[in-house]
C-alpha cells in the first residue's frame, strides 16, 4: 500500500501494538502463564481506550487547532449508552431466573417490573424512563453509542463554530458543556440513576459462565483492535489534502476562507468525527471499569486528556498514544498507593496527594521547554529537525530567517 | 461590455468613522485596474467589502453575468464563485510545503467529503509544477513556505491565486518587500494575467503603476477622487493636492 509506505511510523505503531497484545495475552491469567493479574489486564485495556481518546484529541486539537476541553463528555456518554444495555440485559437475566424459581414462568409485565425495581429502586423511580426504550437491544443501543454523542457534537459545534467562537472562548464553552452534562446526570430524575451511575458493567449478558480472566483479554484485544483501526483511519484522514486543510485552518483560518473552504464545515466534521471516536473508546472502556457515574464527566477529565496529548506531543499521532499511555499508567501507579511515600523533614511526601502537583508541574515544564512533547524526542532521534521559529521576522532582505535563528 | 464587478453607493463606518463613503466602482471581465491613494484612503477596506470580510452599511456589490449580490454570501462562497485575493502581508501557510500550499489553492471541490477522498492526479502535479515555474519557485516545491524569502512568499501567494483560477483578482500591494528585478517580473505577470481575467492592483509605488499601463482609480477618504489614465489623474489638481502634493 502506497499510503503505508509513505508513513513509516504507521507500520511501527501497528507492529508494536500487535506484539504488545500478544505478549500481554501470553502473560495473562485467562490465556497464559498468569504473570499479569486480571485486574492489571483490565488496567492495560482501559489504557488502550484512553490512548484512543487521546488520538481523537490530537486530531481535533493538534491538527485542527480546536482546543476542546469537553471530549471526555463524549467518552462518558458512549460509556453510558453501552452501560444501559449491559445493565438492562444482565438485570433481565437475573430477574427472569429469580421469577422462574417460583415454578410458573413469569409474564413479560412481571419481568419488566422486576427489572425496573432492580435498576431504579435506588433512585425511587417505579417506571422505566423513556430513554431506556432501546436498552433491551444491543444493536439499537450500540447505534445510540454513536448517535447521542454525535448529535450532541453536531448541535454544540454548529452553534459554536457558526458564531465563530475560537480559542480560549471555545475551550471555556466546551468545559461548560461537560460540566452542565455532569450536573444534569447527577440528578436522580435524569433517568440514569443520578450519582449512583451504572454498575456491574463488567458482566456480559449471556456470558455468566465466562470468567473475568477470559473476558478481560477479549476486551483488551477489542481495545487494541479499535486503537489500531482508529490509528489507520486518522493517519489516512490527516495524510492527504484534508489534513492540509485542517492544519491550514489551525494556522490561519481567515486565509483558508478566502481560498473557498468553509472553515465551519471542516471544524464541524472534525469535531463530530472525534466525538464519535471518543464515544466508541468510552463504550470499550466502561465494561472494563465496571462502573460509570457522572463524576466521569468532570471538567478535569477533559483537561487531563489535553495534558496527555501535550506531554506526548501534539500534531503527531503516535505522540498522543505515548502521552496517554505513559501519563495514565504512571498516574494509576502513583494514585494506587503502590508508590512508596517519601519521609521528609517536615512530614511525609504522600504520592496520592502530590502526584497531581507533579503532573501539573511536568505539564508546565513540557510546554515551556519541550513544546513537541515526548514525541518530539523520537523526531530528534530520527534526525528530523526543524528550526525553532520563535521571534520576529527579520524583513525582506534576510529572507526566511527569524530573529533567533539568525543570531546563531 | 458588461461589468464583472459593480460596487455602487457602498458605505462603511468603523465606530462612526467613515472608512468608505458612497463608493462606486466598476470593472470589466478582462481588465487591469490600479487603485492608488494615500494611506488610510480605504483601499484595503474596499477589498474587504468585495471579499465578504467586511459588510457595508449600505450600497450594493454585484458580480458576474447574473449579477449575483455578494452581500449575502460568506467569504468562502465568494471565493468559490471566482474572487481571489492577495493580502497586503504575504499570508501563506508557513508550516506546509510550497506544493501543499499550491494544492490547497488548486481549483477543485471544496466540501469536506470530496476533499477527504481527493487524490492528486497527474494533471494536478503538472499544473502545480507549471504554476511554480511561472513564479520562479520550481526549485522550491518541497521546501516549507516559511523558509522562503519575503519576495518568494509574495510570489507563492500570487501562484496560489492563479491556482484558484478566479475571474476577479484583488491584489493588495504586491510589490512590497520585492527587489526592483522582482517588481518588474511581477508587473509583467500581472499584465499577462489580466488578459484573461479582471485584476485590481493596489499599489503605492508610482513606477510600478506606470509599468502596469492601465486605467487608474484614485481613492481619497473612502470615495473615488479621479479615474483615468495615470497621466490624466496626475494632472488633476485635486489629486495633486491630496496625494501627490505631499511628496509621495
Ligand atoms: N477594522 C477596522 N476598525 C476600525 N478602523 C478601521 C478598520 N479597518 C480599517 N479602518 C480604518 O479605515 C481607514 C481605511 O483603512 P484601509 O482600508 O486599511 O486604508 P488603506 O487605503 O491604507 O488600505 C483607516 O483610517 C483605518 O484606520
Ligand atoms: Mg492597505
Amino acid at each position: 500500500m502506497l499510503f503505508a509506505k509513505s508513513k513509516p511510523s504507521l507500520i511501527v505503531v501497528i507492529a508494536t501494538l500487535l506484539v504488545f497484545s500478544l505478549v500481554v495475552t501470553v502473560l495473562s491469567e485467562g490465556y497464559g502463564t498468569g504473570v499479569l493479574s486480571t485486574s492489571f489486564i483490565k488496567t492495560l485495556g482501559k489504557t488502550l481506550c484512553l490512548c484512543l481518546a487521546a488520538l481523537a484529541m490530537d486530531l481535533v486539537w493538534g491538527y485542527a487547532g480546536i482546543l476542546s476541553l469537553g471530549h471526555m463528555a463524549f467518552f462518558a456518554l458512549g460509556g453510558y449508552m453501552i452501560g444501559m444495555w449491559l445493565m438492562y440485559a444482565r438485570t433481565a437475566e437475573i430477574v427472569t431466573t429469580a421469577l422462574a424459581g417460583g415454578g410458573l414462568p413469569a409474564t413479560p409485565a412481571e419481568i419488566q417490573d422486576g427489572i425496573t425495581s432492580q435498576i431504579f429502586g435506588v433512585v425511587g423511580t417505579s417506571e422505566l424512563p423513556f430513554i431506556w426504550g432501546f436498552a433491551h437491544s444491543f444493536p439499537l443501543q450500540m447505534l445510540l453509542v454513536v448517535l447521542v454523542p454525535g448529535l450532541l457534537a453536531l448541535c454544540f459545534g454548529w452553534l459554536a463554530f457558526r458564531a465563530r467562537v475560537t480559542g480560549v472562548y471555545l475551550s471555556i464553552l466546551t468545559q461548560a458543556m461537560t460540566l452542565a452534562l455532569a450536573l444534569y446526570l447527577f440528578q436522580n430524575d435524569s433517568g440514569l440513576r443520578g450519582n449512583n451511575g451504572l454498575s456491574g458493567l463488567q458482566n456480559l449478558p449471556g456470558l455468566s459462565s465466562t470468567s473475568q480472566d477470559s473476558l478481560s483479554i477479549w476486551f483488551f484485544w477489542a481495545s487494541a483492535a479499535a486503537l489500531g483501526l482508529a490509528y489507520l483511519l486518522i493517519s489516512w484522514v490527516v495524510s492527504g489534502k484534508f489534513g492540509s486543510v485542517i492544519r491550514a485552518i489551525r494556522d490561519d483560518e481567515a486565509r483558508v476562507r478566502f481560498l473557498g473552504y468553509s472553515v465551519e464545515g471542516y471544524k464541524l466534521f472534525v469535531f463530530i468525527l472525534t466525538a464519535v471516536i471518543c464515544a466508541l473508546a468510552g463504550a470499550l472502556y466502561y465494561p472494563q471499569a465496571g462502573i460509570i457515574n457522572p463524576a466521569e464527566l468532570a471538567p478535569t477529565a477533559s483537561i487531563y486528556l489535553a495534558v496527555w496529548v501535550a506531554i506526548g506531543g501534539r500534531g503527531r499521532l503516535y505522540g498522543a498514544i505515548i502521552g496517554a499511555a505513559f501519563v495514565s499508567l504512571l498516574s494509576s501507579w502513583f494514585t494506587g498507593g503502590r508508590a512508596p511515600s517519601i519521609p521528609l523533614v517536615f512530614g511525609t511526601l504522600n504520592w496520592v496527594d502530590w502526584w497531581q502537583v507533579l503532573l501539573g508541574l511536568s505539564f508546565v515544564l513540557v510546554t515551556l521547554f519541550a513544546p513537541k512533547g515526548i514525541g518530539g524526542l523520537f523526531d530528534s532521534l530520527a534526525g528530523l529537525h526543524s528550526p525553532n521559529r520563535r521571534g520576529a521576522p527579520l524583513g525582506p532582505n534576510d529572507g526566511s530567517l527569524q530573529e533567533k535563528e539568525a543570531l546563531k | 461590455m458588461t461589468a464583472l464587478l459593480e460596487v455602487s453607493g457602498a458605505c462603511v463606518s468603523f465606530d462612526g468613522f467613515r472608512a468608505i463613503n458612497n463608493l462606486t466602482f466598476t470593472i470589466g471581465p478582462q481588465e487591469l485596474r490600479a487603485i492608488i491613494g494615500p494611506n488610510g484612503a480605504g483601499k484595503s477596506t474596499f477589498m474587504d467589502i468585495v471579499t465578504g470580510k467586511t459588510r457595508p452599511d449600505s450600497g450594493s456589490v454585484m458580480f458576474g453575468e447574473k449579477s449575483t449580490s455578494l452581500l449575502k454570501l460568506s467569504e468562502a462562497q465568494i471565493a468559490r464563485i471566482g474572487v481571489g485575493r492577495k493580502f497586503q502581508r504575504p499570508t501563506v501557510f508557513e508550516d506546509q510545503t510550497v506544493t501543499e500550499n499550491l494544492t490547497l489553492a488548486l481549483k477543485a471541490a471544496r466540501c469536506p467529503w470530496r476533499v477527504l477522498i481527493w487524490r492528486k492526479a497527474r494533471a494536478d502535479v503538472a499544473r502545480i509544477a507549471d504554476l511554480a515555474a511561472q513564479v520562479g519557485l520550481a526549485d522550491h516545491l518541497a521546501r516549507k513556505a516559511g523558509e522562503l524569502s519575503h519576495g518568494q512568499k509574495q510570489w507563492l501567494e500570487i501562484a496560489m491565486l492563479l491556482a484558484q483560477e478566479p475571474r476577479l483578482l484583488l491584489v493588495d500591494e504586491p510589490a512590497a518587500g520585492m527587489t526592483p528585478a522582482e517588481r518588474e517580473h511581477t508587473t509583467a505577470l500581472l499584465v499577462d494575467i489580466a488578459k484573461t481575467r479582471a485584476v485590481v492592483v493596489v499599489e503605492h509605488d508610482m513606477e510600478f503603476v506606470r509599468r502596469l499601463n492601465c486605467k487608474v482609480t484614485v481613492l481619497h477618504e473612502g470615495a473615488v477622487l479621479a479615474e483615468g489614465s495615470l497621466d490624466h489623474v496626475t494632472k488633476n489638481q485635486q489629486v495633486i493636492d491630496v496625494y501627490l502634493g505631499r511628496g509621495e
